[in-house]
């Protein structure tokens, strides 16, 4: 908790939004709980709506990359660069017509793509853009958004079983295999991050690794933690090399394949908004969060200013949310270039990967990070 | 009654509510699968209550440990054996139906007598909030440090007896020969049945 606390001091209090509506609310005259009820939907309205542009931006990105990875020009007639091409690509799902199979099962199949999204969207509640810029500070932080994304198999097991289809319970078995051993090697890559930052709340990760810019990110502390990180998180949103749930050649389109118009529309949703999610988290826990890579104090100091001054704290805090998602939409870019140039795993590869090599190299990663929190502890948070 | 007791009040009550009928659910529904799904239902809606007596920490730990891994499992087991069979007429099912419901309502009703009998402290300990992750490690290093080795060597029997359940070949020997059948000897069995019909798909085309 010490370092926490120094940490804080060392960041300072950062723009409170809440408190400031709040008392804005106060001085219209509303009591302070009628304050606090008109405040609460706001961020979790706030977070919807980012994580659905989020996903508009990722579905652009993923339509032009692949085209230039492809030399082809990719969407061009809707909007500028053919910026408005995804939410033509959404309005189309939405105006189809909603098929459901004969001899399918009606309530699960409809269940079970609500079951996927849910979770991915609620795991947004711990994502941090600010010291204050998040929907809640759980003590439990990261292992929350663990807990809830172990929720999402069960949702694919669902729809793969009721679609009724060969392909679809094949695709949605695979879905659960994968996560499951998935899992494991991911939740020990963030383990050693939590140890060093001795809590598991991301807004403490993030101060952990703030103190001298980009040379105290946990990237330098963890490089095998942030690998392993990143092919677990790619595993879990079923991208490409391992989006076999879904591959097209085997398995037609896997769980999705019976799903049309807005329930196939929920799937597509939850793996983009998922991936944005993993990225996030890859860069609050690796990639020091919205730290810049300079710290944003020596900046002001240079200038002279206070870092409690309205305005810098405006500047710090626009910068922070800007500095989060730029880092995102980075690992974004990595994940659509590696879709695009990888070929697929075979399923018994992929499951050797998790299992013989990811797991033993987690646990030793985890073991090395403990020693050298007992010898370094300046350096591996004691 | 202020908003956050009224918030509390409603999230109980669905979540009460969800458990009592989805655990019925579990119990009753004929089809197996939907009893799997239930029981993830189940097992999330405790983690809700636990959630409300600030046990947040073993709230989550309660969805990724029964709802993302037992209930997964659970649900590709039933996946992976999904075989539509007619199960055989069980004499006497209903004296038997009769006879299992009546000791569940004895223990409901013995669970009961225990629940209003007992001197609850109202309102009960202070919570711990977000310390209780904390709490919860130095106990298990402490004074909880023996029963949580023997659980886990517990589960590492349990695993060990599944491998040898699944992989039985690797511990038993061969009849005729005395040499152990491993992996390998049971694929070398397997040839000589593939060489032996291609032999009489030989034998058949030199008689035509």
């Amino acid at each position: 908790m010490s370092t926490a606390g120094s940490a804080l001091a060392v960041v300072g209090p950062g723009l409170d939004l809440q408190s400031s509506f709040t008392s804005a609310m106060e001085g219209f005259g509303l009591s302070q709980g009628t304050a606090h009820l008109l405040w609460l939907p706001l961020p979790m309205l706030l977070v919807l709506v980012a994580a659905v542009i989020g996903v508009l931006v990722n579905v652009w990105l993923e339509r032009k990359i692949s085209a230039a990875v492809q030399q082809r020009i990719g969407p061009e007639y809707a909007g500028a660069l053919g910026v408005l091409q995804p939410m033509a690509d959404g309005l189309k799902l939405l105006f189809k017509e909603d098929v459901i199979p004969r001899r399918a099962d009606g309530l699960l199949f409809t269940l079970g793509p609500v079951l996927v999204l849910v979770p991915v969207i609620l795991s947004w509640l711990v994502v941090p853009f600010g010291q204050n810029l998040l929907i809640s500070d759980v003590g439990i932080g990261v292992f929350l958004w663990i807990a809830l994304s172990s929720i999402q198999p069960i949702g694919l097991l669902m729809s793969g079983y009721a679609s009724n289809n060969k392909y679809s319970l094949l695709g949605g078995l695979r879905a659960a295999a994968q996560s499951i051993s998935y899992e494991i090697p991911l939740a020990l890559a963030v383990l050693a991050v939590v140890m060093m930052s001795n809590s598991l709340s991301t807004v403490d990760i993030v101060n952990q690794q703030s103190g001298a810019g980009i040379l105290s990110w946990n990237i330098w502390r963890q490089p095998v933690g942030f690998l392993i990180f990143w092919i677990c998180a790619l595993a879990e949103c079923e991208r490409l090399p391992f989006d076999l749930p879904e591959a097209e050649e085997e398995l037609v389109a896997g769980y999705q394949t019976e799903y049309a118009g807005m329930k196939f529309a929920l799937f597509y949703l939850g793996s983009y908004i998922n991936l944005v999610l993993s990225a996030l988290l890859v860069a609050v826990l690796y990639l020091g969060g919205w730290g810049f890579p300079i710290p944003v104090e020596w900046l002001a100091g240079a200038i002279g200013q206070s870092v409690d001054a309205p305005l810098v704290q405006l500047i710090t805090g626009s910068l922070g949310i800007v500095m989060t998602v730029l880092k995102a939409y980075l690992l974004v870019f990595i994940a659509i270039l590696l879709r695009w140039t990888l070929p697929r795993v075979r399923i018994d590869q992929l499951l050797d990967l998790g299992w013989k090599f990811l797991l033993p190299i987690a646990l030793v990663n985890l073991l090395v990070t403990a020693g050298l929190k007992l010898a370094f502890p300046a350096f591996f948070g004691g | 009654m202020t908003i956050a007791s009224v918030t509390q009040l409603i999230c109980f009550v669905a979540l009460s509510l969800t458990l009592v009928v989805g655990s019925l659910g579990v119990v009753l529904l004929p089809n197996i699968v939907y009893s799997a799904f239930l029981l993830a239902g189940v097992f999330l809606s405790v983690a809700g209550l636990y959630l409300m007596l600030n046990a947040s920490f073993v709230a989550a730990a309660q969805v990724l440990v029964y709802v993302g891994a037992v209930n997964v499992l659970i649900l590709f087991a039933i996946m992976l054996v999904n075989k539509k069979e007619e199960m055989a007429e069980i004499p006497g099912l209903l004296l038997r139906r009769v006879l299992s419901g009546a000791v569940c309502l004895g223990l409901f009703l013995l669970i009961l007598r225990v629940d209003l009998t007992t001197p609850w402290a109202v309102p009960g300990p202070a919570p711990l909030a977000d310390d209780s992750a904390l709490l919860i490690g130095i106990h298990l290093f402490s004074d909880y440090l023996l029963p949580f080795e023997l659980a886990s060597v517990l589960l590492l029997m349990a695993m060990i007896g599944a491998i040898v359940l699944a992989r039985r070949d690797v511990f038993s020997s061969d009849v005729i020969t005395g040499e152990p059948a491993d992996q390998g000897l049971l694929e070398k069995e397997r040839t000589p049945l593939l060489l032996e019909s291609t032999a009489g798909e030989t034998t058949l085309l030199e008689k035509v």
